[in-house]
């Protein structure tokens, strides 16, 4: 479904992403991890057209969309959550979810019908889903970090993705609210089918969904394979644990 | 919003109405033409707002398209020999042509730098309109522009203004709650989401821009009516502050903020200048004790006030 070949792009000589690759299939869940500044979220960032890539290429469904602007991106279909909390702060939580829904339906030129009545079951639906349903009506800037971070995640799916980038959904998280998060995503892929590319710090959950996972350090693509090949890789050994015999977890 | 200061506001807006309506027969004409300038200054101001408050544009010289308005209207009356209603068409649409045209040029830039560069293309427009002295009239701007007998008399001027500014401000609420509206709003809030989300950013920003010059230039047609004349001062850049000023004042967040403010400067404004000609001290007075005290406006703070009566506090 999703096809990177050695994607480059470099900040005022600094290679972020150099030569990245990775392919996803339909109905997978993919991780990408690595080190801290390994080039993960700037890789997202190439794939969601936030960032035009130096080199290589992009390919969704089959067509080439390497340095589409991020809407057509969105409207092909691909939806991302925000690692940084990313959200419309002086909007109710259900208006940031309709906004995403109203956009995602192309309405947002329409001048004359009220919003009010426009898309209300759609959002009505998601938040039920991600368990925001009860604090609909709060202001954003009003709610918890866990539950922005769920928020993020919802206007994500507003825009009814096939394929959804996640970019450390569960950071900062408290316990209770990581187990909820990782009991979301699992029921995203299950449920509603989307294809899922996310990455994570985390290696418990990283190995608990994953189908398989990219490995990224300095901007390049290290591994990609299934959990196996990951947990037992030379590589990935010496990138985090700095050339420690012992297998990862 | 749930916004319980407009909670059951129909009646409210109704009743205000009827009050504008009466307004003629139990005032003097002097305070009538005051009413009908407060009325045109504050549609200026709430089209400011659209893009300003609602669109998160820094949208610095507002007043060029409330002047193109007033001028397009004029010289259409003055020199076309067409129906002089067709100037009230004129006027704003070449204000709306004109909001695009500048909006093209300038919203590749964004915040201040817009704002910047925004200021400096208006001023542009101000200084041709200054010094055209064949077609403008340059600096003594064009008076005793003919009207059509209805709308000529100081009654018929008010009833003309409240009419049209109702209108205009009915059609500009519903165009903020539209998806139209809602999408502008994601987009001040967070630009970069709303590109992620599936709009196309700056399209949507220079439709709105295109529409507040249209409502602007609507303002500045009205003023013809009111007022008889059209001088370069009206685009002047002194007024786009004070037209922010009136966002700020009556508070950019709520619907009626702008046209608040403007009541509140207008008035001001009024009877200042006829005690002191320190009006710009006062004016600079009054912005730094909204930014201390009233940072979300007036009604942002009666609406707070509410809020908190509401819930028992």
């Amino acid at each position: 479904m999703l096809e990177v070949t050695s994607l480059q792009k470099s900040f005022d000589g600094f290679k972020a992403v150099n030569n990245a690759s990775l392919s996803v299939k339909e109905g997978e869940v993919v991780a990408v991890i690595g080190p801290n500044g390994a080039g993960k979220t700037t890789l997202f960032n190439l794939i969601t057209g936030v960032l035009k890539p130096d080199g290589g290429k992009v390919f969704f469904k089959g067509e080439d969309i390497t340095g589409l602007p991020s809407y057509k991106v969105c409207r092909r279909g691909m939806s991302r959550s925000f690692q940084v909390v990313n959200v419309f702060p002086r909007l109710t939580v259900f208006e940031n979810v309709q906004v995403s829904v109203l956009a995602q339906q192309k309405k947002t030129w329409n001048l004359f019908a009220p919003s009010a009545k426009l898309a209300i079951g759609e959002t009505e639906r998601i938040l039920e889903n991600v368990g925001l349903v009860d604090i609909k009506d709060a202001t954003s800037a009003a709610l918890s970090h866990g539950e922005r971070k769920v928020l993020e995640i919802a206007i994500a799916l507003g825009g009814s993705p096939e394929f959804l980038i996640l970019d450390e959904p569960t950071a900062g998280m408290s316990p209770e609210e990581t187990t909820r998060c990782i009991d979301l995503i699992k029921q995203l892929k299950e449920k509603l089918g989307i294809t899922i590319l996310f990455c994570e710090h985390d290696m418990e959950i990283v190995f608990s969904i994953s189908d398989r996972i990219m490995v990224m350090v300095r901007g390049s693509t290290v591994i990609e394979g299934t959990c196996e090949d990951v947990r037992c890789c030379q590589e990935v050994q010496d990138a985090y644990l700095g050339g420690s015999d012992a297998c990862l977890m | 919003m749930k916004n319980p200061l407009l909670r059951g506001k129909l009646p409210w807006v109704i009743a205000a109405l009827i009050v504008l309506f009466l307004l003629p027969l139990f005032l003097d004409r002097f305070y009538v033409y005051l009413a009908a300038i407060i009325l045109l200054t504050g549609l200026c101001a709430t089209s400011l707002n659209f893009v300003l408050g609602y669109g998160g544009v820094f949208q610095f010289h507002h007043a060029v398209f409330y002047g193109i308005g007033a001028y397009g209207t004029a010289l259409m009356i003055i020199k076309s020999g067409l129906s002089p209603w067709l100037g009230f068409v004129v006027g704003p649409v070449a204000a709306g042509i004109v909001g695009f045209v500048i909006g093209v040029i300038c919203i590749r830039l964004s915040k201040l730098y817009f704002g910047m560069l925004q200021i400096s293309l208006g001023s542009l427009v101000w200084a041709i309109v200054y010094r055209w002295y064949s077609f403008t009239g340059g600096d003594d701007g064009i008076h005793g522009v003919p009207l059509p007998d209805i709308i000529s008399s100081p009654n018929g001027a008010y009833y003309f203004t409240l009419t049209v500014t109702a209108l205009s401000m009915f059609v500009l609420y519903r165009m903020i709650r539209s998806p139209f509206g809602s999408a502008l709003q994601g987009i001040r809030d967070n630009p970069v989401r709303s590109e992620m989300i599936g709009v196309n950013v700056k399209l949507q920003q220079l439709i709105a821009l295109t529409i507040a010059g249209f409502f602007g230039g609507v303002a500045g047609s009205l003023f013809v009516v009111v007022d008889n004349t059209v001088f370069p001062d009206m685009m002047f850049w002194t007024l786009s502050l004070e037209l922010i000023i009136m966002c700020l004042l009556g508070g950019w967040f709520s619907f009626l903020g702008p046209m608040v403010g403007a009541g509140i400067i207008v008035l001001l404004r009024t009877y200042v200048s006829g005690l002191t000609v320190y009006w710009a001290f006062i004016l600079g007075i009054i912005m730094m004790l909204v930014i201390f005290f009233l940072p979300n406006g007036v009604l942002g703070y009666l609406d707070r006030f509410v809020k908190k009566k509401a819930r028992g506090g």
